[in-house]
Parts: C-alpha cells; structure tokens; sequence
C-alpha cells in the first residue's frame, strides 16, 4: 500500500505522533465522516418529505414537536426504537436480520466516492461511476433478501416486483450513465465535474439526463414507479413483516437513496460544485453541490406527489420499448457526433481544458442532435397513441352494438 | 510473512471466498446457497482490488453479483417447491476425487511453468490502469479481434435465446 498522508493526518505528524498512528486516525475521522454526514441527513430528509408532501396536498404537515416540526423525526426515532422487534418465526433469521443492513449500507457507500469539494472526497476511485453502479445493485439484493426470508406472500410478491423493476431500469440509467463519462472520458466522479467546467453536461446531453432522471427514480421505487411497496395491492410490499428499527432502516435507506440520486444527477449533469466563486472556500463548493443536488431532489419529491402508479405491465413496456432503444440510439449518436467533431477539430479533445467559446459548436449541434431524436421519438410515441386510441374506440363501439343488440333482443 | 493491509485484505477475501464456496455445496437449501455463492463471489471481487484491478473488481460485482447471482435468485424463487431439497448427495466420493484432481491441476499450473507461467521473481510489474485497459480492448494491436469475438458471440447467443423463447405462433 503506498502511504498517503495529507491533510489531518500532515497536522498530526507535526504534532509529534506516530506517522502510522496519523494516517489511521485520520483515515478513522474521514471514513466516520464520510460514513456520519448521510446518517445525518438523513434525519432531516424525513422531516423536509413530510413537510413537502403534506404543502403539494393542501395540508400543513408536522409542525407540533419542536419548531416548525423539526424534532418530529427524533420522536420517531424513539417510537421506532422502543417498538418491539420481532422476528417471524419461519422466517430465515440470519437473512431477515442482516436485509436491512445491507439495504442501508448500499447506499451509504456510495458516499464514499462523492466529491463534495475539489479536495474533500472519501476517495477518488478511478472507476467511480462503475463503482456507484455495482455498489447500488447490492440494495437489489437485499430487498429481494428481506422478501424471501421474511416467509410471507406478500413479502415475496413485493421482492418479484423489484427484481423485474431494478434489473430492468438499470438498463437504461447505466447506457445515461455513459453519456457523461464518454464527454469526460473518465469514470472518476471527480473528473467527470472538473470536465464541466466550460459546459454542464445536461447542455450537451439533455436526453440522458432524462433517461437518468426517470431511470432513478424507478431504481429509488418512487411513484410512478412505487409498486414496489404499493400499499393498497401488497400491504406494504417487502418489508410487510419488519417491525421496529429494521423497518426503519429500509425507510432512511430509501430516503436517503432519492437524497443520493439528487447529489448525482448535480455531479454527473450540473457541474457538481461548479459554480460563482466555487475556487474561493471548498464551503461555497460545497454549498454549490448541496443547493443543486436539493433542487433535483426538491423535483424528484414534486413528481413522486402528483403522478399516480402506473400499472407493472405499463412500466415494463416504458422501459423495454422506449427508455432502452432510447438510451441505445442516444449513446450511439453522442459518441458518433462527438467523435466527427473532434475529427473535425470543433469540438475539444480534453473537456477539462476547454473554455466556453471552444465549447459553444459542439453544445450547438449536440442540442440539435437531441432535439432531432426527441422529435422522432414523439412522432412514434404519437402514432403508437392514436393505434391505441382507434383499438379501444373499436372495441367501445362493438361492446355498445353488443349492449343495443342485447337491449332490443329483451324488449321483443 | 509480512504482517500488512494487503496480507489482512487476503486473508479476509480468502476467507470470504473459500467460505462461501463450502457455505454453497453444504447448505440444504437453495436461496441461501445463491447467498454463500454470492459472497464467495464478492471474495474475489476482493482479490482483483488486491491485484490493482479496480475495473474487474467493479463489474464482477456488478455482473455477477448484481445480475446473475440476481437472476439466480429469481428462478429459485419462483420455484419454491425446490428450495427444501430432502434428498441427500450420495456420491460424495466421486466428487471428492474429481475436486481434489482438478485441485492438483490447478496448484501445479500456477507453479510449475507448464502454461508459460512466470516465477514471481521474474514477473513484471506493470500497474495498468483502467484507461490502458480500455485502450487495449479496441487497439489494432491489442485484443480487438478477441473483443469483437465475444461480442458477437454474446449477441448470437441472445437472439438465439430470444428465438428459442418466444411462441411458434407469433
């Protein structure tokens, strides 16, 4: 292992401590850190979800335990802590009991390769967009693991739905997720942001932060996609046998994955903490991230409000027929066009170095190629529509000839 | 042997990959078995970090374990009759003898030269990184032709599956 010492761990060797006694204690405080800060968060996610729920539905939300509400969560936390834990007993204990752990873990390790400021990241792996794929797959897993251990239909029919719905929109948020790692040319997660500073990437490639957008709202089983605990058909899906602070933990996880998605989306598509004086304080960067990252997550709980659940066969055609071809065609265009540009020399080789000027043809025609293939993409979608309607309207009118036929046959 | 994060790691993965190997051939029933094999999996995940290869190790998470342990899963869910196996084994035996020869095999083709190994004395030490990866995989003189193989294999092999499994009628 190469020895790292920066930062803290520099401080405290002067101090007169032992190097290796510096480096883990300041590898302990960033991994407690970088660990700490979602936890933390995600306390207040809970309170700010209620809250922006309950305005969209004409309500007012918590507002009688601390100010404005803001100690309703901590109330919470102590009801889900003194709750009885129970563990079925023909449920598979080991499984049952380690589900929700490893469902809370998958998403806080994403953490670890999140950027916060051009020097404060848990770590700058090279492979970090990879790395936030594998990592998120293994919450798939534990929701699958949480169903079947938990010995109950319910549970189970819950763990099929998310199977089917996490595998298959994986497909298209990994073909978005290329999008900005081929401008970047390079699946560091902070590599892909210092890339972004001529041009955010959602500029040049608006169609796959769409297909990401939607794509991850699917992965976090948000509505449209919330079938995978939808109350009124499967009680409450998965985890219909946790109790206590195990359900609890499924909860923070899946709150504080929308959080995780929205810091993402402002890394990969927004210029992470790019922005007026960024340079000046890592603080105003930090800011930067976290005011873009809240805005996306601020829109991610608007539409989980006002859309309703769409039906399992719909979501999987959704995805299968559009959002995947989609996504195909968009990555194969983008790196066609992109590589004609740079062939052509109006489009920088190394995104990092460029400024706007360099960067405004290459922005020019990448809009257009994506406003070319969302016009296709609408006029099939319309064609497809009108099929539909002119099918169910022929299937009215002979249900009607049915009904008048049926009628004068009982009135002779 | 020296005592350091690397040794511990192999240990660790060691651990991790020989358990579940033994947690999947012992284990009565089925969904934990695909739970051992998917931990046995993430040792060796484990290993491709220690061999500074952080782009297998990601998508051998990702593939195996996120799609096909996933789908392994999902198929013995869905035939639950079969995840309580009363049967016992019975030729143990046979088996013993098969893994203990393809064992030997093993040991002997990483140590003795009879594949054109390297001594690890003689062995370069080349850290490639994940861009050299990449650019190995489409250049003329790298592996393009093998890359291009296995696409084209896996792309018939799908649409032979998707021809197989869909209705005569259609």
């Amino acid at each position: 292992m190469d020895e790292i010492c920066t930062g803290l761990c520099t401080v405290l060797v002067e101090a007169g401590a032992n190097s290796g006694l510096a480096q883990f204690v300041s590898l302990l405080v960033g991994v407690l850190l970088v660990s700490g800060v979602p936890l933390l968060t995600v306390i207040v996610l809970i309170w700010i979800e209620r809250k922006v729920a309950a305005r969209i539905q004409d309500r007012i939300g918590p507002n009688r335990v601390g100010p404005i509400g803001l100690m309703q969560t901590f109330a919470d936390l102590l009801k889900l802590l003194g709750k009885e834990d129970i563990t079925p007993t023909a449920a598979d204990r080991v499984l049952y009991n380690a589900a929700p752990l490893v469902s809370f873990a998958s998403v806080v390790l994403i953490w670890a390769v999140v950027p916060f400021t051009p020097f404060h990241m848990g770590v700058d792996l090279e492979i970090g967009a990879l790395y936030f794929v594998a990592v998120a797959s293994l919450g798939t897993l534990a929701i699958m693991a949480a169903g079947w251990a938990s010995n109950n239909k319910y549970a189970l029919l819950g763990a099929f739905r998310v199977v089917a719905l996490l595998v298959s929109y994986e497909v298209p948020l990994v073909f978005a997720l290329l999008a900005p790692v081929m401008l970047a040319s390079s699946m560091s997660l902070a590599d892909i942001v210092n890339a972004q500073s001529g041009m955010w990437f959602v500029v040049l490639s608006p169609l796959a932060f769409v297909i990401f957008y939607i794509s991850s709202q699917a992965e976090t089983g948000r509505a449209p996609f919330d079938l995978i605990e939808a109350e009124s058909e499967l009680v409450a899906g998965f985890n219909i046998e946790y109790s206590g602070m195990k359900f609890g933990m499924f909860f923070a996880a899946e709150f504080l994955h929308v959080f995780t998605n929205g810091i993402l989306m402002a890394l990969l598509f927004f210029g992470g903490w790019m922005g007026p004086l960024y340079y000046e304080s890592p603080l105003i960067a930090f800011a930067w991230l976290g005011a873009k990252g809240t805005i996306i997550y601020l829109t991610t709980l608007w539409l989980r409000n006002t859309v309703p659940r769409l039906r399992i066969d719909q979501i999987m055609a959704f995805n299968w027929k559009v959002l995947v071809p989609l996504s195909i065609a968009n990555i194969v265009l983008l790196s066609a066009v992109l590589k004609i540009l740079q062939e052509l020399g109006l489009a920088p080789r190394d995104f990092i170095a460029a400024a706007v000027p360099d960067l405004l043809p290459t922005t020019l025609i990448m809009l257009l190629v994506n406003l070319a293939l969302v016009i296709y993409l609408l006029g099939i979608l319309r064609k497809h529509g009108q099929e539909a309607r002119r099918e169910s309207q022929a299937a009215q009118a002979a249900l009607a000839q049915l009904g008048m036929q049926a009628g004068s046959a009982a009135g002779d | 042997m020296e005592l350091n994060a690397v040794t511990i790691g192999f240990v660790v993965f060691t651990v991790l990959t020989l358990g579940g190997g033994i947690g999947v051939v012992t284990t009565r029933n089925l969904f934990q078995g695909t739970i051992w094999l998917m931990m046995s999996l993430f040792g060796v995940a484990g290993y491709m970090v220690l061999l500074s290869a952080p782009f297998l190790a990601a998508v051998q998470v990702l593939v195996y374990i996120g799609a096909i342990a996933i789908l392994i899963t999902f198929a013995v869910m869905l035939t639950r009759s079969v995840t309580r196996i009363r049967e016992r084994y019975i030729r143990t035996l046979p088996s013993l003898i098969a893994a203990l020869v393809l064992f030997l095999i093993l040991i002997a083709g990483v140590t003795l030269p009879v594949f054109g190994g390297q001594s690890p004395g003689t062995a370069p030490v080349i850290v490639a990184t994940t861009t050299d990866f990449g650019k190995a995989l489409v250049d003329g003189n790298g592996y393009v032709v093998p890359f291009m193989l296995a696409s084209l294999l896996l792309t018939a092999a799908m649409i032979g599956a998707i021809f197989i499994a869909r209705d005569e009628d259609v």
